[in-house]
C-alpha cells in the first residue's frame, strides 16, 4: 500500500531537509574552491557563529544588531585564520592543511564554549516550525514554514554566490587563486584577500546555516556535527561547485528520508545514517568528480 | 625570522617540561592527610553532553563540599578529584585509572554518568573494588547483586522506568484494557541504550494487546524528519521517546511539531527529560511528559541549604548559579547523598566511625542503603529522591518515578512515585538477563541470604 | 659525533639491505625494545593500562592507516570501522571456536577486516583523494550500524554489548595490566617489524608508485587493482588487530559505538601529526593526540586544582590542543617523525655544528 500523498510528502519533506545539508555543505566549498583546502572546522564555524549570535542577543543587543556585530566577528575569524594558519602553511600539502583546519576545528571549539560557557540555549527567528496551514488544506501535507524559509535562503545565497563566482573580478580571481595559486599570484591577484574574503564569507554562510538550524535543533555543541550530513552532499555535487551543492543536497535528502520510511523499516530502521554515503559512492562509480566537480585530467 | 626561531625552540622545551612535570606530579604520592575520604570524579564538562555532565557533577560536587562545609562525615573530610572525561569510553578508561589511586587511598566509588562510559570500566571495577555507582543508567541487569556485587543501581534502571510510564499511560487512557489496540511508538536513538528498554516493552505489549511499533533515529539525530512522518503515517498514539544529548532531544520535539503531533502525547526518558533538552525547543516544548528520578526544584531543604551554604560562601560549583535546581543538578545531588549515606553506613557496620573506609567497606555499606522516608526528610530531600531499599541480591533503587510536563518554562510534577505495575515481571527479566550474562562468562553468582 | 655513519661499510648485499643498516639504529632499537619490555617492572598500573597500551593499540591502527594513506595515497576515513570488525571478530571466534588461542583469534579478525577492507576499497580504483575519503566514510557507518543492528554479532546480548573474554594463550590467561602490555607490545612490535619490511620491499615500492602518480605506476607495469587492493587489505587487517586488541587489551566491555567515527577521526589526525609515509610516525603521532589532551587534563588539575573552575580549564585544554596542532603544522609540516629525523641529524654533527 503506497500512498500516493505519503510518498509526496516524505519526498517534500526531503527536498526541503536536502536544502538545510546545502547551506552547510555550500560553506566547505567556497573555501575548497578559493584554497584547495578540505576545511574540516566548518562544523565548529557554525556552531560558534550562532552560539555568538546568541550569546550578543543575550548581552542585550536586539536582533537587527547582534546580526551585523556577528557577521563582523566571523569576518574577524576568517582574517585570523588566514593570517594565523593559512598564510604560514602557504604551499603545503593539501593533508598538512586539512590538519590544521582540524586544529582550528578545536580552537574554535573551545573558544566558544569559553566565551559563552556550555549552557544549551534557543533561539528564536521569529518563524514558526509548523506545519502551514493553507498547504495542509490544499494538500494534507505538511511542510513546515521553516523548511521553506530554508530553502529560500539557501536558494538565494546559492544563486548569489554563483554569481559573485562568474560574473565579477573578484570571482574571476577567486577562480585563478582556485586554479594555481602561484600563477594568480605571479599576475598580481593579491592571494591575501582572495582567502580573507572567502574565509570570511564561509563565515557568514556558517552564521545563515547555524540560525537555520539551531532555530531547529537549539544552540549546542551537537550542531558540530551538521557538517556529517554536508559530505555525502560535497561529494556528489562535487567539491568545486556552488551549483551542485543545491542539486546534490535535493538528491540527498529525497533520498534518504525514502530510504529510511520506505526501505529501513525491512532493516530495522536507522540506514538513514549510511545510505547516503552508499549513494555516493554509488554516485562516484558513475562519476569520480561528482555532478558539477571539474573534470580531473591528469597527465603522465 | 628571529620570533619563528625563538617559538621552535620554546614549543619542543614547553612540550618536554610539561610532560616531565605531569609525569612527576602523577606519580609522587601526595602526601595524605589522615581521615579524608577521597572520591574521583569524572566529569565530562564539554562536548555535546556537556549539559548535561556539568549539572550532574556540579550537583555532586557542590553536595561535597555542603558536607565538608558542614563538619564532614562523622569527622571525615571528603577530598575529591576531577579528570575530563568528554563522555567518550576510552577517556573514561583512562580517568578511572587515573582517578583510581590516590596517596595511599584507592577511590571507593566511581559514576560515568552514562552507559557507554559505565561498559568501558565495569569489567575492571569488580577487580579494583571500586563501586559503580550507576544513578539511573547503566547496564540494567547489572540490579542482579548476585551476579553483579559491584553494580548499583539507585535511582531506577530503564526497564523499570518503561514499565512505570506504561503504568502511567494507561491511566492516562483510563485503565489497561483501554490500552488494547493502541498503537505506540519506542522512538530510540540507534544505539544499544536506545533498544535497552525494548525487551520488557515487548512483553508489555503483548500482556496488554497493544501495537508496539520500535522506530530508530540514527545519532546524533538531529535530523528527523522520516521518523516522525512515519509516526504520523501509523496514527500513533504516544511516542515513548529514547534520546541521547540535548540536540536530539529537542529535535524531536520541534520535529513533532513540524508534523503535527501532539506533545501531550510524547514520553521523555529520564536522559532526555531535563531543562537542557525542553528549553531549546521553545514553545514546541510545552506539554511533553518526562519521567524523573530526581525531581527538579530548589525548594527541598538540601537544595536550599546548598544555595545558602555553599553559593552564599561563593564556593558554588555551577558557572551559572540560576541551574541549581535543575534536573541534572537534582539528580548529582542524589546520586552524592547516596554516596555519603553509604559511606555512613560503612563507618557504622565496619566500626569506623570518623575514619576512612575502603572499597569492599564501602560496598557493604552501599548494600545496606534503606532509605526511608524518614532517610530522605533527614537529608532533606524527601519528595526529590524515592525511598528505597537494597539487599546482597536487590541491587537497584525504588523503581518508582515521578511524572512531570514541562509547561513552557518549567516542570510541573504531576504525580507522585509511580510504581511499576508488575515489578515481580522486570525482576525476573533482570534475574534470566544477569543468569545469561553469568553463564557465558563463567561467574558463579554469589549466594545471598 | 653519536650518530655517525662513517666507518661503517657495507660490503655484501645482504648487509646492504638490512632493515636497519645502522649500528646505531639497530642498538637504539634494541635498546628500546628491551627498555619496552622491561616497563612494566618499573611503571605502575596507570600508566599500563591507561597510557602504553591505548598508546601501542592505537598506534598500531595508526599504522594502518598510514599504510593505506602515507604510502599508497588512498584518503581513507573507516579505520575505527574496520577496527569494529576486528574486536567483533575476535569476540566470535572465541565465543565460536573452544579453545582457540588468542593470537589465532586475533590474527584471524584481522583477515576478517582485511576482507571487509577489500570490499570497501573497490571504489578507490575509481575514485581518488577527498571523495575517496567521503566514500570510504560509508564503511565506516554501514559497519557500525550493522554490527549494532544485528544481534547475532553480539551473541544477542540484551544490553547490545559485548564482554571480551579473557586472554588465554598456552593454557595462562593473561589477566594482568603487566601481561596484557607484554601480549600487545609483542604483536605490536612483530607487525611493526612486518610494516617497516613490507615498506622498504616490492610492495611497499608498488604503494608508493601508486601514490605518488598511479597512471605511470600502471604504465610501469603495477596492476592498480592488485597494488590498491593489497594496500586496502593490508592496512584494514592492521585496523582489525588493533580493534581486536583494543577491546580485548584495553576497554573490554565494548559496544559498536565506541567505533565510531570519531576515533576514525583521530586515527586521521595521529598520522598526519606523526608524519605520512613513517612508520615512527605512527607511534609519534598516536602518542601526541592521544595523550597531549590527557597531561594537559593533569596538568591543568595539578596546577589550578579546584581554584579554577573545571569547565573553564576543559575548554582551554581544547584551546591549547588545537594551537599546539597548528604551532607543530606551522614549524614542521612533515610531521613528527621529520622532527626526529632531524634530531638525529643533529646529533650526528653534535657538538660541532660548523
Amino acid at each position: 500500500m503506497l500512498d500516493f500523498w505519503f510518498f509526496l510528502e516524505v519526498l517534500v519533506g526531503g527536498l526541503l531537509s536536502g536544502t538545510m545539508y546545502a547551506l552547510v555543505a555550500l560553506g566547505f566549498v567556497l573555501i575548497y574552491k578559493a584554497s584547495s583546502v578540505f576545511n574540516f572546522a566548518q562544523g565548529a564555524m557554525v556552531f560558534f557563529a550562532v552560539l555568538s549570535f546568541v550569546g550578543f542577543m543575550e548581552l542585550g543587543l536586539p536582533f537587527w544588531a547582534a546580526l551585523p556585530v556577528t557577521v563582523g566577528l566571523m569576518i574577524l575569524v576568517g582574517m585570523g585564520t588566514e593570517r594565523f594558519v593559512l598564510r604560514p602553511l602557504v604551499n603545503q600539502s593539501e593533508d598538512t592543511l586539512l590538519m590544521a583546519t582540524i586544529g582550528l576545528a578545536f580552537v574554535i571549539e573551545g573558544v566558544a564554549q569559553l566565551a559563552w560557557g556550555v549552557d544549551v540555549r534557543r533561539l528564536d527567528l521569529g518563524i514558526r516550525d509548523e506545519p502551514i496551514n493553507w498547504v495542509m488544506d490544499k494538500t494534507g501535507m505538511l511542510v513546515s514554514q521553516l523548511d521553506v524559509t530554508a530553502a529560500a535562503v539557501a536558494g538565494i545565497m546559492v544563486a548569489a554566490l554563483a554569481l559573485l563566482f562568474s560574473h565579477t573580478k573578484v570571482g574571476r580571481g577567486l577562480r585563478a587563486v582556485a586554479d594555481d595559486h602561484a600563477a594568480a599570484l605571479s599576475i598580481g591577484i593579491p592571494l591575501k584577500h582572495i582567502w580573507m574574503l572567502v574565509w570570511a564569507t564561509a563565515g557568514v554562510v556558517a552564521l545563515v546555516a547555524g540560525m537555520l538550524w539551531g532555530a531547529r535543533s537549539g544552540v549546542q555543541f551537537a550542531l558540530v556535527w551538521v557538517a556529517l550530513k554536508a559530505l555525502p552532499v560535497l561529494i556528489i555535487g562535487g567539491f568545486t561547485s556552488v551549483p551542485g551543492v543545491i542539486l546534490a543536497g535535493l538528491i540527498v535528502g529525497a533520498v534518504e528520508k525514502l530510504g529510511e520510511v520506505f526501505i529501513g523499516p525491512f532493516f530495522g530502521g536507522g540506514i538513514e545514517g549510511w545510505a547516503p554515503y552508499m549513494l555516493a559512492v554509488l554516485f562516484l562509480l558513475i562519476r569520480p568528480e561528482g555532478l558539477f566537480g571539474e573534470k580531473i585530467i591528469r597527465r603522465v | 625570522m628571529l620570533i619563528d626561531k625563538m617559538l621552535r625552540r620554546i614549543v619542543p622545551a614547553i612540550s618536554a617540561a610539561t610532560f616531565i612535570a605531569i609525569a612527576a606530579a602523577s606519580t609522587t604520592a601526595m602526601a595524605q592527610e589522615a581521615q579524608e575520604q577521597y572520591f574521583g570524579i569524572p566529569s565530562s564538562r564539554v562536548g555535546p553532553y556537556s549539559a548535561m555532565g556539568t549539572g550532574y557533577y556540579g550537583g555532586i560536587i557542590d553536595y561535597l563540599n555542603y558536607v565538608n562545609m558542614k563538619g564532614g562525615v562523622n569527622g571525615v573530610k571528603l577530598t575529591y578529584d576531577e579528570c575530563e572525561t568528554e563522555y567518550n569510553a576510552a577517556r573514561t578508561v583512562e580517568c578511572y585509572q587515573r582517578l583510581l589511586n590516590k596517596g595511599d587511598q584507592k577511590m571507593v566509588v566511581f559514576d560515568t554518568l552514562g552507559t557507554p562510559g559505565a561498559y568501558a570500566v565495569i569489567g575492571r571495577m569488580a577487580q579494583d573494588h571500586v563501586v559503580l555507582a550507576q544513578y539511573g543508567y547503566g547496564r540494567t541487569d547489572a540490579a542482579d547483586g548476585r551476579v553483579w556485587p559491584w553494580v548499583f543501581n539507585a535511582a531506577g534502571h530503564y526497564w523499570g522506568q518503561i514499565a512505570v510510564k506504561m503504568n502511567y499511560i494507561a491511566q492516562k487512557e483510563g485503565g489497561v484494557d483501554k490500552m488494547k489496540g493502541k498503537t505506540i511508538v519506542h522512538l530510540h536513538i540507534d544505539t544499544a541504550y536506545g533498544r535497552e528498554p525494548i525487551p520488557a516493552m515487548r512483553q508489555i505489549a503483548k500482556e496488554w494487546d497493544f501495537k508496539l511499533i520500535e522506530i530508530a533515529v540514527p545519532p546524533p539525530g538531529l535530523e528527523q524528519q522520516s521518523q516522525w512522518l512515519q509516526i504520523r503515517r501509523e496514527k500513533a498514539d504516544w511516542v515513548t521517546f529514547w534520546g541521547a544529548g540535548s540536540g536530539m532531544n529537542s529535535t524531536a520535539i520541534t520535529t513533532a511539531a513540524r508534523v503535527g503531533f501532539p506533545r501531550e502525547k510524547m514520553f521523555y526518558v529520564t536522559f532526555g527529560g531535563a531543562e537542557e533538552d525542553m528549553i531549546p525547543a521553545g514553545d514546541a516544548a510545552k506539554g511533553t511528559y518526562v519521567a524523573a528520578n530526581a525531581a527538579p526544584g530548589r525548594d527541598y531543604p538540601l537544595i536550599a541549604d546548598i544555595l545558602k551554604v555553599v553559593y552564599g560562601a561563593g564556593k558554588g560549583n555551577m558557572q551559572n548559579p540560576e541551574r541549581v535546581g535543575t534536573v541534572y543538578y537534582n539528580r548529582g545531588v542524589g546520586a552524592a547523598a547516596m554516596w555519603i549515606e553509604a559511606l555512613k553506613n560503612a563507618q557504622k557496620i565496619h566500626n569506623k566511625v570518623g575514619k576512612t573506609v575502603n572499597g569492599d567497606e564501602f560496598r557493604d555499606g552501599y548494600e545496606a542503603l534503606d532509605i526511608t522516608d524518614e532517610k530522605l526528610k533527614e537529608i532533606g530531600i524527601l519528595g526529590m529522591s524515592a525511598p528505597f531499599k537494597m539487599s546482597c541480591a536487590k541491587h537497584d533503587g525504588s523503581e518508582r518515578f515521578k511524572m512531570m510536563q514541562w509547561d513552557g518554562k518549567k516542570f510541573q510534577i504531576l504525580t507522585d512515585w509511580v510504581p511499576a505495575p508488575d515489578p515481580a515481571f522486570i525482576r525476573k527479566l533482570i534475574e534470566d538477563s544477569a543468569a545469561k550474562y553469568a553463564a557465558e562468562n563463567n561467574i558463579t553468582p554469589r549466594k545471598c541470604s | 659525533m653519536f650518530y655517525r655513519e662513517a666507518g661503517q661499510f657495507r660490503t655484501s648485499y645482504a648487509q646492504d639491505s638490512q632493515i636497519f643498516p645502522l649500528r646505531q639504529d639497530r642498538v637504539g632499537i634494541i635498546i628500546m625494545l628491551i627498555a619496552a619490555v622491561m616497563l612494566p617492572f618499573v611503571a605502575n598500573s596507570y600508566w599500563l593500562s591507561a597510557i602504553l597500551i591505548p598508546w601501542l593499540v592505537l598506534s598500531l591502527v595508526a599504522l594502518g592507516q598510514n599504510i593505506l594513506m602515507g604510502y599508497a595515497g588512498q584518503l581513507s576515513l573507516g579505520s575505527a570501522g574496520f577496527m569494529a570488525v576486528g574486536a567483533f571478530a575476535c569476540y566470535n571466534l572465541i565465543l565460536r571456536i573452544d579453545g582457540i588461542p588468542f593470537v589465532v583469534a586475533v590474527a584471524l579478525s584481522g583477515v576478517c577486516a582485511a576482507l571487509v577492507g577489500i570490499v570497501f576499497g573497490l571504489p578507490s580504483l575509481r575514485i581518488r583523494g577527498l571523495y575517496l575519503a567521503v566514500a570510504t566514510l560509508a564503511s565506516q557507518f554501514f559497519i557500525v550500524w550493522a554490527l549494532d543492528k544485528f544481534g547475532w554479532f553480539k551473541n544477542y546480548d540484551p544490553a547490545g554489548v559485548i564482554t571480551a573474554q579473557p586472554i588465554v594463550m598456552f593454557g595462562h590467561n593473561f589477566a594482568t595490566p603487566r601481561e596484557k602490555y607484554w601480549v600487545v607490545l609483542a604483536i605490536v612490535a612483530v607487525l611493526a617489524l612486518l610494516a617497516k619490511n613490507m615498506a622498504r620491499g616490492s610492495i611497499g615500492r608498488g604503494w608508493m608508485a601508486v601514490r605518488d602518480m598511479d597512471v605511470a605506476a600502471e604504465v610501469m607495469g603495477f596492476s592498480l587493482l592488485r597494488t590498491k587492493l593489497q594496500a586496502f587489505a593490508i592496512s584494514s587487517f592492521y585496523c582489525g588487530v588493533g580493534g581486536a586488541l583494543f577491546a580485548f587489551a584495553y576497554l573490554q566491555t565494548v559496544e559498536p559505538s565506541a567505533f565510531g567515527i570519531d576515533l576514525s577521526f583521530r586515527i586521521l589526525f595521529m598520522v598526519i601529526i606523526g608524519g605520512l609515509g613513517t612508520i615512527m610516525g605512527s607511534f609519534l603521532g598516536a602518542g601526541f593526540i592521544l595523550l597531549m589532551p590527557i597531561f594537559l587534563n593533569i596538568f591543568f588539575h595539578t596546577v589550578f586544582g579546584k581554584s579554577v573552575d573545571a569547565t573553564i580549564t576543559s575548554a582551554l585544554e581544547q584551546v591549547i590542543f588545537g594551537v599546539m596542532i597548528i604551532m607543530f603544522l606551522i614549524f614542521e609540516p612533515l610531521g613528527l617523525a621529520r622532527l626526529w629525523q632531524l634530531t638525529k641529524e643533529r646529533l650526528r654533527l653534535w657538538p660541532f655544528k660548523h
